[in-house]
C-alpha cells in the first residue's frame, strides 16, 4: 500500500475515518461519566461541554487549545447563545485532556472534508457516536482552521440548544405548565403568564435528570444575540499583565532544566561526546544524558544548562546527507518534474489533445524554499515521572495526542499521564503531536530523573530542528485558443499533501491535467499555517495573473470571466478590488496586485499595493482582503485572524527561506531568518462577507494563502518583473510600468 | 552576591554576574512574565526596564543592572501605592484586543511604555524605531492603532490641562 508520509499530517483521524460509520449506535452514557469524574458535589454536566452550577455560573469547557485565534472566548459564545445564558456569568475552561472530552465533532469535519460520507452532517442532531470513534483515534486538535467550523458549529451549539431544552423541560415540570409556555432569557428560565422564573442554577440538577434531546432545536440567526458580535476576547487581560502561562512558564516544585543539541543533519545519530567531566564541574549541572540523535545537559538553571552545553563536544554521524544542499534538493525536483511518472490528481476534458490543438502555449516553473514555523515562544516540555506515572506541562495544539505520546515513548498506560495544558506562544502547525522531537526528546530525558525537567530549546535549535514546510517547484503549461482563450490547463508538481484540493483550480477551464510526483529528501516536514496552500496559491494565482497580462487583460476581469459558476468568489474578488480602488491609478509609485483563494471552506480576495525602495526593494503598503467565511461569530477576533494570516503569509513571502546546506539548515535565529516587523507591516483593511446557507468557513489559515501573489502580482505591474520564486528579499526591481491593457 | 530593585523590591542574588538578566528573572526569582524568544536581542521579547530604559534582558549580564531599578511587566500593573493597576498602554492593549498568543506582549508592552515615558507624542519613524519587537502572530497593525489611540489621548489631556491654566 502506497501511504504517503504526508497524509499523517492532519490526517491520522481521516484516514481512521471510515471507522465512524461503524460506531452509528449511540449511546450517550458519557453523561454519567461525566457527573462522576468531573463534577464536585453540587454540580451539574448537562452536556459534554457545559457545566451549570448552582450559584448559576455556567461554565463551558472547550475542548481546543488557546493559541491566539480567540477559541477561548468564541466556542462558548456559541453555546452561551444558544442556551440563552447571561455572558456575564459564563465561565470558560480549557477542557483536560482525558477521553472524556475527545473531539468527536472534529473528527466528523475532517471526515467530511475527505469526501467520506457523514450522514445527517448540521442536521441539528447531536451525534454522540462519533466521539467514540474520537477516542480511539485520540483527538483534540486545534488545527485546519476547524475550532469554530466544526467544534463550533456541531458541537457548541448544539450542547448548548439541549442544555436550554432541558433546563426548560425541568422547569415546566416544577411548575406543572407547559415547556412551550416557557423561555430561556439572560441565565433564566420565565414562564410569563405566572410570572414565575428560576435561574440556570436552581434549575440545573432537576435538569440533569432529563435525557439530553437528540435534535435540539437551533436558533435561526436572527435570534442570534452572542453571535455575530465583537465580545472581547476572554484570555486578553491575562496577556498584557504577565500573568497567561505559557508552557515554558511552568514551574513544578523542584524543576530541573535541559538545554539539547541535536544532530544538525537530519537522520544523524550521537556517536560520542568529549569533554564531560569538565561540564560536569560547572556550576548548577546536575547530569549529561545522551539520547540516540542528541545529548542534553541538565541543569538548575537555563542559562547554566546552556552554558555548559557551549562546551560540551558532541560528535554526530550524518555521513549519508552531508553534502546535500537546496541546490541539490531543486535539481532533484526539477529532474522529478519532467520524468514521466506521474500520479493523477485532477484529469478534466482531453487536455492533450487540447494542447496539440492550442494556437499558442505558455509554460512556467515556480519554486518556494522551506520554511520554519518560528513560534515566538521556542518549543519547550516538562515532564515529571513520579510514582510510575507521569505528570507533563506544555503548550499543544492537541493535548489527547501529547498525552498518548509521552505515554508511548515512557512505555506507560495513557492513564497514567496527566497533561497541563497551557496557552501556546503560537502555534502554526508546529504544536502538533505529529511533530515529536520536542516532546520525546523531554519525555526522555525526564526520565532519568525523579523531578521535574524542562526541556527547552533555543531559538537556534527550535529554527534547525522544525518540521519544515516543505520546499516545493511546480510546473505549469497553459494552451490557448486563437482568440488568446485559455483552453487548456496542465501542471505537475512536487509532493501531494493537505489539503488534497491544494493545487485544484477554481475557473473554468475545460481541459485539465493536474498531476504530482513524489520526490522524498531527508528533511522533515509538517503542517505550516494553510498546508499546501502556502505554496500552491503562490503558484496558481500568479500563473492565472501571467495568462491575464498574456492576454492583455485586466487581472481582475480576466479570473471573474472564468468565475461565472461561483458568485461567492466572484463576490469576494470584486469586494477586495472595489475597496482597494482597482479601476482607479494606485497612487503615483505604487501598483497593486490581486490574488484569489478558497481554502479550509472560506473563499478569500486580496489586493496588494506596493511600491519600492530606494534601493529597489519591495514595500508591501496596503492589503485589502475580503474574506467569505459563511457566518462570522465575532467579527472582532475574526479580522484579528485574517490580519495575522496576512502578516504570516507577508512574512514568508518577504523574507521566509530555510536553506539546506551540507545537509543541514543555515538559518539559525531572527537575524538570518527574518521576520516582518512593525515597520514593514502594511495597512491591512479586512473584509468580512456572509453567505447564507454556506457552511462556516475557518478562518485561523485561509487569509495566509494568496498574499505572496497579490504582492507578486503587484510587483509585476509595477516593474514588469515576474516573480517566479520565493523569497523576495533576494530582489532588486526597477519600476518599470507596464500598460494595463485591461484598464486602457 | 549581585544586588538589585526588581519591581520596587530590593534582591540579593548569589548568581554569576555574566548571567543574562533575562534567565535570572525567570529562572531565580520566578517572574515568567518576561519572556525569551531568541536570546540575541533580536526579537524584543525580553524587554524590561532598567532605571526606566527598556532593555534586552536577554543579552544583559545582571553585573550590570547591579544597584539598579528593574521594572517587568508584573512591575509594570502595580501603582504607586503598591495596588494592581493597569496603565494606559495595558488599557489600550485590552481596548483594541492586540494580543493573540500573547507570548511577544509583555515585552512589547515594555517596549511602547518606555518610547511613550520618554516621549509622550513620537511620530512614525520614532514608533517604528523603538518598537523593533517581532510579533510571530502579526498584531502589528493593532499594535499601531493601540500607540496611536494613546498619543491621541495624550494630546487631549494636554490640550485640556493647557486650557485649565488659561
Ligand atoms: S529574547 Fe531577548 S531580544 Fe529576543
Ligand atoms: S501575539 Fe503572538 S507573537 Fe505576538
Amino acid at each position: 500500500m502506497k501511504m504517503n508520509r504526508r497524509l499523517f499530517l492532519l490526517g491520522t483521524t481521516v484516514i481512521g475515518g471510515g471507522l465512524l460509520l461503524g460506531y452509528a449506535v449511540t449511546r450517550p452514557d458519557r453523561q454519567s461519566l461525566a457527573n462522576r469524574d468531573h463534577t464536585s458535589a453540587g454540580q451539574s454536566f448537562l452536556t459534554t461541554w457545559l457545566r451549570i452550577d448552582p450559584d448559576n455560573q455556567v461554565t463551558v469547557v472547550v475542548p481546543h487549545s488557546e493559541m491566539g485565534q480567540g477559541v477561548l472566548t468564541s466556542l462558548p459564545m456559541m453555546a452561551a447563545d444558544e442556551m440563552d445564558a447571561d455572558w456575564n456569568q459564563v465561565r470558560v475552561e480549557q477542557a483536560p485532556a482525558t477521553d472524556l472530552f475527545a473531539n468527536g465533532v472534529l473528527i466528523k469535519g475532517f471526515a467530511m472534508s475527505m469526501g467520506l460520507t457523514v450522514p445527517a452532517f448540521l442536521d441539528r442532531t447531536v451525534n454522540f457516536a462519533t466521539l467514540k470513534a474520537a477516542e480511539i483515534m485520540n483527538m483534540q486538535i486545534t488545527g485546519g482552521s476547524s475550532s469554530v467550523r466544526f467544534t463550533g458549529e456541531m458541537g457548541m451549539r448544539a450542547a448548548g440548544a439541549a442544555a436550554r431544552e432541558m433546563l426548560i423541560n425541568a422547569a415546566a415540570a416544577q411548575w406543572d405548565v407547559a415547556a412551550s409556555e416557557c423561555d430561556a432569557r439572560n441565565s433564566y428560565i420565565y414562564h410569563d403568564a405566572s410570572g414565575r422564573s428560576a435561574s440556570f442554577g436552581e434549575l440545573a440538577s432537576a435538569a440533569a435528570l432529563f435525557e439530553p434531546p437528540r435534535n435540539p432545536t437551533l436558533k435561526t440567526p436572527d435570534r442570534f444575540t452572542l453571535m455575530g458580535t465583537a465580545v472581547p476576547r476572554v484570555d486578553i487581560p491575562a496577556k498584557v499583565d504577565g500573568s497567561a502561562m505559557y508552557g515554558i512558564d511552568a514551574r513544578p516544585d523542584g524543576m530541573l532544566y535541559a538545554a539539547v543539541t541535536t544532530a544538525p543533519v537530519f537522520g544523524g545519530k550521537l556517536t560520542r561526546v568529549d569533554n564531560v567531566d569538565a561540564v560536569m564541574q560547572r556550576r548548577g549541572v546536575e547530569r549529561v544524558i545522551e539520547l540516540e540523535d542528541a545529548v542534553a545537559v541538565v541543569a538548575d538553571n537555563y542559562w547554566r544548562a546552556s552554558e555548559a552545553l557551549k562546551q560540551l563536544q558532541p560528535v554526530f554521524t550524518g555521513a549519508e546527507f552531508d553534502d546535500v544542499n537546496s541546490s541539490d534538493i531543486f535539481t532533484q525536483f526539477d529532474t522529478a518534474l519532467d520524468s514521466a511518472e506521474r500520479n493523477e490528481d485532477v484529469h478534466a476534458g482531453d487536455a492533450a489533445e487540447a494542447f496539440a490543438g492550442a494556437a499558442e502555449i505558455i509554460d512556467a516553473r515556480y519554486r518556494v524554499p522551506y520554511l520554519a514555523h518560528a513560534a515566538m515562544e521556542p518549543m519547550n516540555c516538562t515532564v515529571h515521572f513520579h510514582d510510575g506515572r507521569c505528570d507533563v506541562w506544555t503548550g499543544t495544539q492537541d493535548n489527547l495526542g501529547i498525552r498518548g505520546r509521552v505515554a508511548t515513548v515512557a512505555e506507560l498506560n495513557e492513564n497514567d499521564v496527566t497533561v497541563h495544558p497551557f496557552y501556546l506562544g503560537g502555534g502554526f502547525g508546529r504544536r502538533l503531536p505529529q511533530s515529536t522531537n520536542t516532546i520525546d526528546q523531554a519525555t526522555r530525558i525526564a526520565s532519568h530523573f525523579d523531578v521535574p525537567v524542562q526541556t527547552l530549546w533555543s531559538r537556534e535549535e527550535d529554527t534547525r530542528q522544525d518540521y519544515y514546510r516543505p520546499a516545493v517547484s511546480s510546473r505549469f503549461r497553459a494552451g490557448l485558443d486563437s482568440n488568446g482563450q485559455l483552453v487548456a490547463w496542465e501542471n505537475v508538481y512536487i509532493g501531494k499533501n493537505e489539503p488534497v484540493e491544494a493545487a485544484h483550480i477554481a475557473y473554468q477551464v475545460a481541459n485539465q491535467q493536474i498531476d504530482y510526483v513524489e520526490s522524498p529528501t531527508h528533511v522533515p516536514f509538517g503542517a505550516w499555517r494553510s498546508v499546501a496552500h502556502s505554496q500552491h496559491s503562490f503558484f496558481l494565482e500568479s500563473f492565472t495573473d501571467e495568462l491575464a497580462w498574456h492576454a492583455k487583460q485586466d487581472p481582475l476581469q480576466y479570473r471573474l470571466a472564468m468565475l461565472s459558476d461561483k458568485p461567492r468568489h466572484r463576490r469576494v474578488l470584486q469586494e477586495a478590488a472595489t475597496r482597494a480602488g482597482w479601476t482607479t491609478p494606485a497612487p503615483e509609485g505604487r501598483a497593486r496586485g490581486i490574488a484569489l483563494q478558497e481554502s479550509f471552506g472560506s473563499i478569500v480576495a486580496e489586493v496588494a499595493e506596493v511600491s519600492l525602495t530606494e534601493d529597489g526593494a519591495v514595500r508591501v503598503n496596503k492589503v485589502v482582503c475580503a474574506i467569505d467565511c459563511g457566518r462570522v461569530v465575532n467579527p472582532d477576533t475574526a479580522a484579528s485572524q485574517v490580519e495575522s494570516g496576512i502578516i504570516y503569509g507577508l512574512t514568508a513571502a518577504m523574507y521566509g527561506q530555510i536553506s539546506i546546506e551540507s545537509g543541514r539548515v543555515k538559518e539559525s535565529n531572527f537575524h538570518d531568518y527574518e521576520m516582518l516587523r512593525l515597520a514593514d507591516s502594511p495597512e491591512i483593511e479586512v473584509i468580512l462577507l456572509e453567505s447564507d446557507d454556506a457552511a462556516i468557513g475557518g478562518l485561523g489559515e485561509p487569509a495566509t494563502p494568496p498574499i505572496s501573489a497579490a504582492v507578486t502580482n503587484a510587483l509585476y505591474a509595477l516593474t514588469g518583473q515576474r516573480v517566479r520564486e520565493l523569497p523576495l528579499k533576494h530582489y532588486r526591481f526597477t519600476p518599470t510600468p507596464i500598460e494595463a491593457a485591461g484598464n486602457a | 552576591m549581585i544586588e538589585f530593585t526588581i519591581n520596587g523590591n530590593t534582591r540579593q542574588l548569589d548568581i554569576e554576574p555574566e548571567m543574562p538578566l533575562l534567565w535570572a528573572l525567570r529562572n531565580e526569582l520566578g517572574l515568567t512574565g518576561t519572556k525569551f524568544g531568541c536570546g540575541i536581542a533580536a526579537c524584543g521579547a525580553c524587554t524590561v526596564h532598567v532605571d526606566g530604559q527598556p532593555v534586552r534582558s536577554c543579552v544583559t549580564p545582571v553585573s550590570a543592572v547591579r544597584n539598579s531599578q528593574v521594572t517587568t511587566i508584573e512591575g509594570l500593573t502595580v501603582n504607586a501605592a503598591g495596588n494592581p493597576a493597569l496603565t494606559a498602554v495595558q488599557q489600550a492593549w485590552i481596548d483594541h484586543q492586540v494580543p493573540q498568543c500573547g507570548y511577544c506582549q509583555s515585552g512589547m508592552i515594555m517596549a511602547v511604555s518606555a518610547l511613550l515615558a520618554d516621549n509622550p507624542n513620537p511620530d512614525e519613524a520614532a514608533i517604528e524605531r523603538s518598537v523593533s519587537n517581532v510579533c510571530r502572530c502579526g498584531t502589528y497593525p493593532r499594535v499601531s492603532k493601540a500607540i496611536r489611540a494613546i498619543i491621541a489621548d495624550n494630546a487631549g489631556s494636554a490640550a485640556s490641562a493647557q486650557g485649565d491654566t488659561v
